[in-house]
């Protein structure tokens, strides 16, 4: 007997297509993440001085287009006399590598192990979601400059420090979508065909995860920024020769009661710039990715 | 036949324990089952009445509130209560196969269809992705997918819901089972479909030699697809036996009013018989039968004293007291009196 088959013709359009077509993509937010991250690739030839090396006799420059400025410096020098566009400009550098590993350092620990508590369950759920508690209970804050005062300030315990304090964030997250997920029939079916728990959590949940790990992971990018810079300002973040944004901020402080704002606001807009655009492109990437997820 | 079944199941109990142990379901009660290489067995009963468990029960893949307490399942001369978690699923996929109540939900939306129908044969063959993306191809040939070559590589939206049922037919077949267990494995077809994919089945069954152990609650497909048929009530087996002799002359009440419920295109009859009254709370069973509240044919007897399963005839088994040699006579001698 012969058994026909309907043929199923898709009527959606293929998807990369559609991706880069939706309505409200967020372009200028991307745009500005771009043009951040290719500063900071390629800082060493875009900045005009050494970012750490200053003229005593040039400190306080105001920017150029204000009386006393020259094109020299075009965004001003700061009180040893360093080139504020080229502190600017490597400071870039110092955001990007800190958030983005902080952010995926924050985002592995965090998603093994929701994957881990979510589906096992189990003391394993126990041990994790009670520390877990404990962590969130703990402001974020207080507890990073805790951190930072316990293993000293460095580029790279910075980075340890923020994925320390933020992975719960992804635990908790993604534990509750590994709940809901484990229940789904092809899980099911992936048991009854007699996969190890291993190959589950490798093969069938962490795929299914990985969507909302990314939004969580260009939301967290802002608050990862955020926090360095804070930290930063408080002193217990990037040492200072280095020049960070947080930084440049802690230092130009004293300048802003007798107006040498640009010391303060200059760096100021750049975080502001790139955690907005960091969390514009979140928010577009829940709602795109959220649903398609939803639809398959 | 050979003398040996490839599966049977001595007084198996599993039971579902509340928390502080107050409340315990009995829904899977003393059932006692055979099936041999190659045969098919259906087992029918109202939702509730223990039969998902059973299956669940046979591949040890119980919810953790529930336990087998009791009774032994021998597969293929083993005891699969004895052997250790790790034993157990590599007897999963590869040896005992199962379909899920909803195979529409049952592929992963993010694999393609190559991957998953290749996954048991590389998990439980250790084969490498090339084989089993062959070995796929071949599959998805064997349950009728057109142009599997192109179908392989796409992925579980871009198919119809009887070509979905077909695929998890295939990652069904993967490793050469020797029983696969479908569990209401047509409920969310339509009827057109739901033939083709029967017939499927059965050809799959012949071709490789299956045995089939088919859990629904339609007796319609029962006689289309099984030789053995076990009608289950309140967690046991109420009846069992060959299909066309259980058909042609049921033993227990309960079978008979299930197949009095079947609308026929040759019926000349003006209603259909329903069963009165409700399955019973399987936490709280009456003292007697568990069908003696709704039977039509009770007996003082039944209602305080459980029937045991007793032989009626060469295979066929029925717990019921009117099925118990003596005891028919006597019933019916009471029911006259009454009358």
């Amino acid at each position: 007997m012969t058994v026909t088959t309907p043929p199923i013709v898709a009527t959606e359009p293929s998807p990369p297509a559609a991706f880069w077509r939706t309505q409200g993509f967020p372009l200028v937010p991307v745009l500005i993440l771009l043009t951040i991250a290719l500063v900071a690739v390629f800082a060493d030839v875009l900045a005009p001085y050494d970012p750490q090396i200053g003229s005593l006799a040039l400190r306080y420059r105001p920017p150029a287009w204000q009386e006393g400025g020259s094109m020299a410096h075009l965004l001003g020098t700061d009180h040893v006399g360093r080139d504020v566009l080229s502190r600017l400009i490597f400071g870039a550098r110092v955001s990007m590598i800190v958030g983005i590993t902080a952010v995926l350092f924050a985002g592995s620990v965090g998603t093994v192990l929701g994957i881990v508590s979510g589906y096992l369950g189990g003391w394993a759920d126990q041990v994790v979601m009670r520390v877990t508690d404990a962590w969130l209970a703990l402001p974020a804050l207080t507890f990073a400059i805790f951190l930072a005062a316990i293993v000293g300030p460095s580029e790279l315990n910075i980075i340890f420090i923020l994925g320390l304090v933020y992975w719960t964030r992804y635990a908790r997250v993604i534990r509750g979508e590994v709940l809901s997920l484990k229940q789904r029939e092809f899980v099911r079916l992936a048991i009854v065909a007699g996969c190890s728990k291993r190959v589950i959590m490798w093969r069938h949940i962490l795929p299914n995860v990985i969507n909302s790990a990314v939004v969580l992971g260009t939301l967290m990018l802002g608050v990862v920024i955020v926090t360095e810079a804070a930290l930063s300002f408080l002193g217990v973040g990037v040492p200072p020769p280095k020049p960070a944004w947080g930084l440049m901020m802690a230092d130009g402080k004293q300048g802003l009661m007798v107006g040498h704002w640009w010391l303060t606001v200059l760096p100021g807009i750049c975080i502001m710039l790139m955690v907005l655009s960091a969390n514009l492109l979140g928010d577009w990437l829940r709602v795109k990715l959220d649903p398609q997820l939803r639809q398959l | 036949m050979s003398s040996q079944p490839l599966l049977s199941l001595e007084n198996l109990s599993t039971h579902y324990v509340s928390q502080q142990g107050a409340r315990v379901v009995r829904a899977v009660d003393d059932v006692t089952l055979s099936l041999h290489a190659g045969g098919t067995l259906g087992i029918v009963g109202e939702s509730g009445s223990g039969k998902s468990t059973l299956a669940l029960s046979i591949l040890r893949l119980l919810p953790p509130a529930a336990r087998i307490v009791g009774g032994r399942m021998i597969f293929e001369g083993e005891n699969l209560l004895d052997k250790s978690d790790t034993e157990m699923r590599r007897v999963r996929g590869k040896r005992i196969a199962m379909i899920l109540q909803d195979p529409m939900a049952s592929l992963n939306p993010l694999f393609s269809i190559g991957n998953q129908v290749g996954e048991p044969i590389r998990v439980h063959e250790g084969a490498s992705r090339a084989s089993a993306w062959e070995r796929a191809v071949a599959l998805l040939k064997s349950v009728r997918i057109a142009s599997p070559e192109t179908r392989v590589s796409q992925f579980p939206h871009e198919m119809s819901g009887g070509m979905r049922q077909r695929i998890v037919g295939a990652i069904g077949i993967s490793c050469e089972p020797r029983l696969l267990i479908a569990d209401e494995p047509t409920t969310s077809l339509d009827l057109t479909i739901q033939a083709q994919y029967l017939n499927l089945l059965r050809d799959l069954q012949r071709e490789h030699g299956l045995a089939l152990i088919f859990i629904t609650h339609n007796l319609g497909i029962v006689a289309k697809m099984c030789d053995q048929l076990a009608v289950m009530y309140a967690g046991q087996v109420v009846e069992q036996g060959p299909v066309s002799r259980i058909f042609s002359a049921p033993a227990h009440p309960y079978t008979r009013a299930l197949l009095g419920s079947i609308p026929r295109m040759t019926d000349n009859r003006q209603h259909l018989t329903a069963i009165e009254g409700q399955p019973p709370d399987l936490s709280s069973l009456p003292p007697g039968c568990a069908f003696a509240p709704r039977c039509p044919m009770a007996i003082a007897r039944c209602r305080v004293e459980a029937p045991p399963e007793v032989a009626i005839d060469e295979g066929r088994t029925a717990r019921c007291w009117l099925a118990v040699p003596g005891v028919e006579a006597t019933a019916a001698t009471m029911r006259s009196n009454v009358a």
